[in-house]
């Protein structure tokens, strides 16, 4: 347990060790943890960047969908409106046909019945005339009997 | 144990094995290896312990080696099992030193790593069975082999005067001759009154003086005295029969495991800690 040459030697060779590592060691190995740190970092940093991007195109899509949404309602909206007014159309012209035929056809039946009736009296005449002509076993002549015979057919 | 000292007596043996094997000049013998204590103790200063230096530098070199390779092969990108090992050890000591010291140096934190990886290397030898390496050594003709080198403390000394030396330096450099006697005659008593300061001078100096030079010696015995305590009981474990040796020895091996890491940590946040008194005027 003697102090001797031995200290000096441990000491010169402590300086030797450390001026190495000072050397050779240290500065190599704190700059690959340097940049590896400033790596993980940068990678750190992009991945929150695509996060952002992703969040605002996701915001973008929802945006262009609700548009496309309201659009679509908007068509289908005016679709059912101009279709609603095509079924009114068609109905209004349907009754407007079916009043006109109804119409038209009241009218011939007003027709054939006015005609009807005038032959009716045309003959209502004449059966008179024959009937009368054959009661009292003479020509009657129609022509004097105008008047009566013209009543008689009016109250037909 | 020698066999020209005769019969394995106990003492013997744990003498034995606390002798290191000093090349030294010996007045009768001139420059020899001494054989027993008696011989190296004559030598005094002008010996050398060959089993320690050789250790001590082989540990150094396979540090250094190793960080070495690690440190030539570092990439930024995913590191090996060596790269990845000596990056924690490397972050382990930047943690250490940017928590304690606030100044800027280029030296402070290469150095921390030094210390903390060798002194652990060196009591890590500890842990090698006391007889395996000694016993291959008298085998092949070398008489001593101490093989732990933190139990020699010459070792341990060469250590802290290194720290001390970077104390000094420091303290003359960034506080200046002037201030650095400053903090060394104005404390810790001080006195507005110049006369009353001027009687505390030599009381400070004597105070400080003893302060800064207890921390070097307290730096180096603390390890020395551990270690040499932790291989003595290694040495007295083996001492019991063979078939009982484990019972002990293990329990104990384990539990150096910590006492080995936790002195080599310590020897190196003092180191760093008194980096940073000497940095900083408080």
């Amino acid at each position: 347990m003697n102090i001797n040459l031995t200290m000096l030697g441990q000491l010169i060779s402590f300086a030797i060790f450390v001026f190495l590592c000072m050397k050779y060691v240290w500065p190599p190995v704190m700059a690959a943890l340097r940049e590896r740190q400033d790596k993980i970092a940068q990678s750190l940093a992009d991945a929150e960047q695509g996060a952002q991007r992703r969040e605002e195109a996701e915001q973008e899509v929802n945006a262009m969908l609700q548009d496309a949404k309201a659009q679509a309602a908007e068509i289908v909206a005016q679709a059912q409106k101009r279709s609603n007014e095509i079924v009114e159309e068609s109905k209004n012209t349907a009754r407007k046909e079916g009043e006109r035929l109804m119409a038209s056809a009241q009218a011939d039946i007003e027709q054939e019945v006015v005609s009807a009736r005038e032959a009716l009296r045309k003959q209502v005449s004449s059966i008179a005339v024959q009937g009368a002509g054959k009661i009292l076993g003479t020509e009657v002549n129609a022509d004097a009997h105008a008047k009566v015979l013209d009543d008689l057919v009016g109250q037909l | 144990m020698a066999s020209a000292e005769g019969g394995l007596t106990q003492t013997g043996y744990i003498k034995h094995h606390l002798q290191n094997l000093v090349f030294g000049n010996h007045p009768e013998n001139g420059w020899s290896i001494a054989h027993g204590s008696e011989e190296a103790a004559a030598m005094g200063f002008w010996a050398i312990h060959l089993d320690s230096m050789f250790w001590s530098i082989g540990l150094g070199l396979i540090f250094f080696w190793l960080f070495k390779k690690a440190a030539d092969n570092a990439t930024a990108g995913v590191p090996g099992k060596l790269q990845n090992f000596v990056e924690l050890i490397v972050e382990f000591v930047d943690t250490n030193v940017r928590e304690t010291f606030h100044g800027k140096s280029d030296v402070v934190a290469p150095l921390a790593l030094t210390i903390f990886v060798w002194v652990f290397l060196m009591n890590l030898m500890d842990l090698i069975p006391v007889d395996w390496i000694p016993r291959a050594a008298e085998l092949s003709g070398i008489p001593y082999m101490k093989i732990v080198p933190s139990t020699d403390v010459n070792v341990t000394l060469g250590l802290s005067l290194g720290v001390f030396a970077l104390m000094i330096y420091y303290s003359l450099t960034i506080k200046g001759p002037v201030g650095f006697f400053k903090e060394l005659a104005f404390q810790p008593f001080n006195s507005p009154n110049p006369i009353v300061q001027t009687l505390f001078v030599p009381v400070n100096l004597l105070l400080e003086g003893v302060a800064l030079i207890a921390k070097p010696i307290s730096l180096a015995l603390r390890l020395f005295g551990n270690m040499y305590a932790g291989e003595l009981i290694f040495i007295l474990i083996a001492l019991l029969p063979w078939t009982l040796q484990w019972t002990l020895s293990v329990p104990w091996a384990l539990f150096h495991i910590l006492v080995i890491t936790l002195q080599a940590f310590i020897f190196m946040m003092l180191t760093i800690v008194y980096m940073s008194m000497s940095h900083e005027a408080h």
